[in-house]
């Protein structure tokens, strides 16, 4: 479990994130989400430590991470995981090498055993055959899947995920958020994903945090979402007409049930 | 802070020595062609124009092979080689470095817990400096042939006086001063190519332009230690 107590970050004098308190739990996806500019990439990048904030307190179990020394980072980063907006593979290494990176740098298994699980995990993610392909060589879906491969390499505890359906189709999108979501759950990982998809909040959104303006405005999960009268939230969630139908079709449902 | 990051001892040496062999074929052996190329070229100008502008009849003709050398040994093969390499290699290392910082690549490193500078830095470092003799050496070598095809295919001097002029007088310490030089020139030019690629901020078009400050940068440089060490080193 990851808890977030009153966390407050400002870039050149501008407030980005205020007072912001979230608690992200251990088997299940949780979903920062927000329109552009509101603080969720901010937020994430603070928890992992990207970026530094200037107040607040980060505890991933109770550890609190502003407060490590260097060496206990470094222990507690080979416990994260994280899936990058541009999936950030190394463009000088194969698939196979990128998922190989970390086992490579921070484990002492041997070179049959590193290959055996960069290729495990390979196949977790459905993409044996493209191990010696180059990142350029691969469609975006498949790049984002070989970073999810990357990412559960040391079996991390903690998993991040900055949007990973940007760039994505539709179907895509569905595939990499179910793999997410079968992944936290399999290995009971605490994942928590930046997105501003709403098929995403809606299909895998177990604990949803709403950022407006650099406020926690919202926490809730998706049967929730539908229900709320967070007036920034609705606008958000339910700006297209389509999610608005979805919307008055599920409560119209769930009216005709009671 | 950057250089002190760079220093760190390496998470795996195993990692660092492959890199570190990367780097070489990359940086240094890729640059070779380039070297051969140009120190022909000007070797082959400098006895021309030493030649052509030292008509008098008090010289001797050796002189030309003798300037010629000494202008190789002394300045050619690493101040204006590394001024070259400073284009080739600097910009290289700073967009490499760069293209990385701005798709997230270095992000990737901090947060799986590799001291990224150490990781990209270092070997860019140990590699063009630990090469940088051998492209200096080379350089002398085909910029003296350079001169010596003009004997050849030339009635300017005759290969005799040019070869006998390379000989003469020759002080062993004018190539330890040329190596000496270059091995700092190639520090300069992977260290600031580096820095200005590391602390790229936005897309593209600042990663261009942090390629031409570091060329930039690392050129005056060059030109600035080049005055330092000649100082220091020939008084």
């Amino acid at each position: 479990m990851i808890e977030v107590k009153n966390l407050t970050k400002s870039f050149d004098g501008k407030t980005i994130l205020h007072d912001v308190s979230a608690t992200f739990y251990t088997g299940k996806t949780n979903l920062i989400i927000g329109q552009s500019g509101s603080g969720k990439t901010v937020l994430m990048k603070s928890i992992v430590g990207l970026v530094t904030p200037e107040q607040g307190e980060i505890l991933y179990d109770n550890r609190d991470f502003l407060k490590m020394n260097p060496r206990q980072v470094k222990e507690l980063r080979k416990e994260i995981g994280m899936l990058f907006q541009g999936s950030a593979l190394f463009d000088s290494e194969t698939v196979l090498g990128n998922v190989m990176f970390p086992l490579t740098m921070f484990t002492s298994m041997t070179r049959g055993e590193i290959l055996d699980r960069a290729r495990f995990c390979l196949e977790r993610v459905n993409l044996q055959g493209a191990e010696k392909k180059y990142p350029s060589e691969i469609s975006g879906g498949m790049q984002k899947r070989v970073a999810i491969a990357r990412a559960i390499a040391l079996n991390p505890k903690y998993l991040f995920c900055d949007e990973p359906n940007s760039g994505l189709d539709p179907r895509t999108s569905i595939l990499i958020d179910e793999l997410l979501h079968d992944i936290t759950h399999e290995y009971g990982i605490t994942t928590i994903i930046n997105t501003h998809d709403m098929n995403s909040v809606l299909g895998i959104g177990e604990n949803i945090i709403f950022i407006n303006k650099g406020h926690r405005e919202w926490v809730g999960d998706k049967e929730r979402i539908f229900t709320t009268t967070n007036e920034a939230l609705n606008d958000f969630v339910f700006a297209t007409r389509l999610f608005q139908k979805v919307k008055h079709y599920i409560i119209s449902e769930g009216h005709k049930e009671k | 802070m950057f250089i002190a990051k760079a220093f760190s001892i390496p998470d795996k040496w195993k990692v660092f020595s492959r890199r570190t062999l990367q780097e070489v074929t990359k940086l240094g052996v890729d640059s070779i062609p380039l070297v051969i190329v140009i120190s022909v070229f000007i070797g082959a100008v400098c006895t021309i124009q030493m030649k052509l502008n030292t008509s008098n009849p008090l010289m001797p003709a050796y002189s030309v092979g003798l300037a010629t050398r000494d202008i190789v040994l002394l300045e050619f093969s690493n101040s204006i080689l590394c001024l070259i390499l400073a284009g080739k290699v600097g910009s290289n290392i700073a967009s490499e470095i760069g293209t990385m910082r701005v798709t997230e690549q270095i992000d990737a490193l901090e947060i799986m817990g590799v001291n990224s500078v150490n990781y990209l830095v270092l070997p860019k470092i140990v590699a063009f400096v630990g090469f940088m003799p051998v492209l200096s050496v080379f350089c002398i070598g085909t910029s003296i042939l350079g001169g010596y095809l003009v004997t050849i295919f030339t009635d300017l001097i005759s290969t005799a006086r040019y070869t006998y002029g390379i000989q003469a007088f020759f002080n062993e310490w004018y190539v330890w001063y040329g190596l000496i030089k270059s091995l700092v020139f190639a520090y300069i030019i992977a260290s600031v190519a580096s820095f200005f690629g590391y602390y790229v901020k936005g897309g593209a078009l600042q990663v261009g332009k942090a390629s031409t400050n570091a060329v930039v940068s690392s050129s005056i440089l060059i030109l600035l230690f080049d005055v330092i060490l000649t100082k220091v080193l020939l008084q």
